[in-house]
């Protein structure tokens, strides 16, 4: 059995320790394209986040790695399995949460793990253990034969985690888990996940449209239009951005971009009616902008970069775009 | 490190298709007693047509032409259909629920043999059926239909064979369907028809001749006649075939469309597959 496992494992899993891997992966609905060639690796124990705008192809992505779907063009690799070609040992090895709700709320918590576990084979003693396990970890253990239709949003998230962790998943697989959750219900998830991967050493990918839920991963990549455009740790990506971020907002925005950059040689970007530039020592070179430009600028800001930033830095565009304009180009692609 | 992660980390055994089937079952089962009001349009919904229709059309018809006596017992083993053809195809609309929510997402990527889970949804919705078409029986008496031990059984066999038949057909219809009333559209252009042809209303001898033809095909006649059989063998009522062979044409009908559904659900494609 393990032999033939092994025959059967990627040859580049072997020694690597990525347990994630996903090369070139290309996918289309129809003339849509989603993913347009998509490679990064996540390794064992990380966090990694895949934070992108609606429509930039993560769902997509999520749903290839989960055995949801085949991909159009390349090929993954989860825990040392193509999801394509052998899907069920891909989903003995990962728990997977989803963004709508998967909890049965006319059943109680423990029923809904109940039947869970047997869906992986579990049953009977072992079954009733780690049912009880899995309440007590997500502290529900009180309320452990209370229908979830009783339950909160981030009580009934707490069960579907709890769900996806009955079988003692190595990879777990979240797609936007904290949607609809208030910021304390919020924080618990991560403080969980956190507690999760350190004492088991679980590889936990996340999918996120959150700035701030990507600062708390170990490493991202940041996604658009059906690319990875960034990829790295949060401070890594940062560290990218040439000193500080610079946004001034203007009646003419392309005159003056046009004019800052002839002027001072630095690679500006015009959104909306605001000019945005990178530059170390950003407070002195506000003090030249106004010097130079009096009365054109209405407002200016200096900041640190974010992760918004470096998004911004490789797309040319705002991470929110409005939504008409969203679903406009969705079309177009 | 990459050893550990590609290590199940729990031994599971490969479970075979039944424990997931069952949990299916059951949850099917239980999901519907826990909603009364599903329950009572179910069981109030098809007697109250049986007795409005059934004695509307009764006076109406000649006694004798259909070898069963009166309507309302002609149209008895119909409404019984008709309580097995509503319930099996309404417990699969919980197949778009399902999906709309993420459950069926959370089934799909369980290491389980896809045809665990349909045959524990097909199951969960049959069982439902089943018992709501029995119940009916009760009222059997009442219009002097009274059956021996043997015949129950046979009708209960019917009876399942035929929920397990359309609970399938429900199962196939509402795979790919996105919306509840998408899946209303199907019944009404293509399930009501399918009970109108099945002689729960008229018998086929009666029909005129594209009729007759489409009732002939129609799998469910064979249930009808079937229940006909059982029910009134004394009158000898006029089937196309004797009790068996019409047995056999409704179970061959019920592992077709399982074998359908099953052949859908497990198709693995680059569209999302819930």
């Amino acid at each position: 059995m393990a032999t033939a496992l092994e025959n059967r494992i990627a040859p580049s899993v072997r020694n690597a320790a990525a347990v994630i891997q996903v090369e070139n992966v290309r996918h289309s609905y129809g003339n849509r394209i989603a993913l347009n060639g998509v490679s990064f690796e996540v390794f064992a124990g990380e966090i990694f986040a895949l934070l992108g705008p609606n429509g930039s192809g993560k769902t997509t992505l999520f749903r290839i790695l989960s055995t949801l779907m085949l991909p159009t063009w390349g090929r993954a690799t989860v825990a040392g399995f193509d999801p394509a070609t052998a899907p069920d040992e891909v989903r003995r090895r990962i728990g997977v949460v989803f963004q709508s709700p998967s909890v049965d709320i006319k059943l109680s918590a423990a029923e809904n793990l109940w039947h869970q576990g047997h869906l992986y084979g579990l049953h009977g003693a072992t079954l009733n253990d780690r049912i009880q396990q899995m309440l007590e970890r997500v502290r529900l253990g009180d309320r452990a034969n209370d229908r979830v239709e009783t339950f909160s949003g981030g009580m009934r998230r707490r069960v579907e985690l709890a769900k996806g962790l009955m079988h003692h998943p190595s990879v777990l697989l979240l797609d936007e888990p904290t949607t609809g959750l208030d910021p304390g219900a919020r924080r618990d998830l991560w403080q969980y996940l956190q507690e999760l991967r350190s004492r088991e050493q679980v590889t936990i990918i996340v999918t996120t449209h959150l700035m701030e839920e990507a600062e708390r991963c170990d490493r991202l990549a940041i996604m658009n239009a059906g690319q990875v455009v960034a990829l790295g740790t949060p401070a890594q990506l940062r560290s990218q951005i040439g000193g500080d971020v610079i946004m001034l907002e203007t009646n003419q925005p392309e005159e003056l971009a046009r004019r800052i950059q002839h002027k001072f040689r630095v690679a500006v970007t015009v959104m909306d009616t605001h000019v945005r530039m990178e530059r170390r020592e950003g407070h002195r070179f506000v003090t030249d902008l106004v010097e130079e430009f009096p009365g054109e600028i209405q407002s200016i800001s200096v900041s640190k970069p974010t992760l918004e930033d470096v998004f911004i830095d490789r797309t040319g565009h705002r991470f929110w775009t409005e939504p008409a304009e969203a679903s406009e180009q969705e079309e177009k692609r | 490190m990459a050893q550990a992660a590609v290590t199940p980390r729990f031994a599971i055994e490969r479970a075979g298709p039944l424990l997931p089937a069952f949990t299916l079952w059951w949850r099917e089962v239980v999901r519907f007693y826990r909603q009364p009001a599903r329950v009572a349009g179910v069981i109030l919904s098809p007697l109250l047509f049986w007795i409005v229709i059934g004695a509307g059309f009764g006076s109406s018809l000649q006694r004798g032409a259909t070898g069963t006596g009166s309507f309302l017992n002609y149209f008895f083993p119909g409404a019984l259909i008709m309580i097995v053809l509503f319930t099996s195809i309404f417990t699969m609309m919980s197949v778009i629920e399902d999906r709309n929510e993420g459950f069926l997402l959370s089934v799909m990527v369980a290491p389980v043999h896809r045809s665990g889970i349909v045959l524990g949804k097909v199951l969960g919705g049959t069982t439902l059926s089943t018992i709501q078409g029995l119940a009916f029986l009760i009222f059997a008496p009442m219009i002097g239909i009274r059956l021996g031990l043997d015949q129950l059984l046979l009708v209960a066999l019917i009876t399942f064979l035929t929920a397990f038949a359309l609970t399938a057909l429900g199962f196939a219809i509402a795979w790919r369907m996105e919306s509840a009333q998408g899946f209303h559209a199907i019944i009404n252009l293509f399930l009501i028809p399918l009970w109108l042809l099945s002689g729960a209303l008229f018998p086929v001898h009666g029909a005129h001749g594209w009729l007759q033809v489409l009732m002939r095909i129609n799998p469910l006649t064979y249930g009808m006649d079937a229940l006909l059989l059982t029910m009134f063998p004394t009158t000898t009522p006029a089937t196309l075939l004797p009790l068996w062979p019409s047995i056999a044409i409704l179970a061959f009908f019920a592992a077709a469309v399982f074998i359908a559904g099953f052949m859908m659900a497990n198709r693995r494609s680059t569209v999302p597959a819930a």
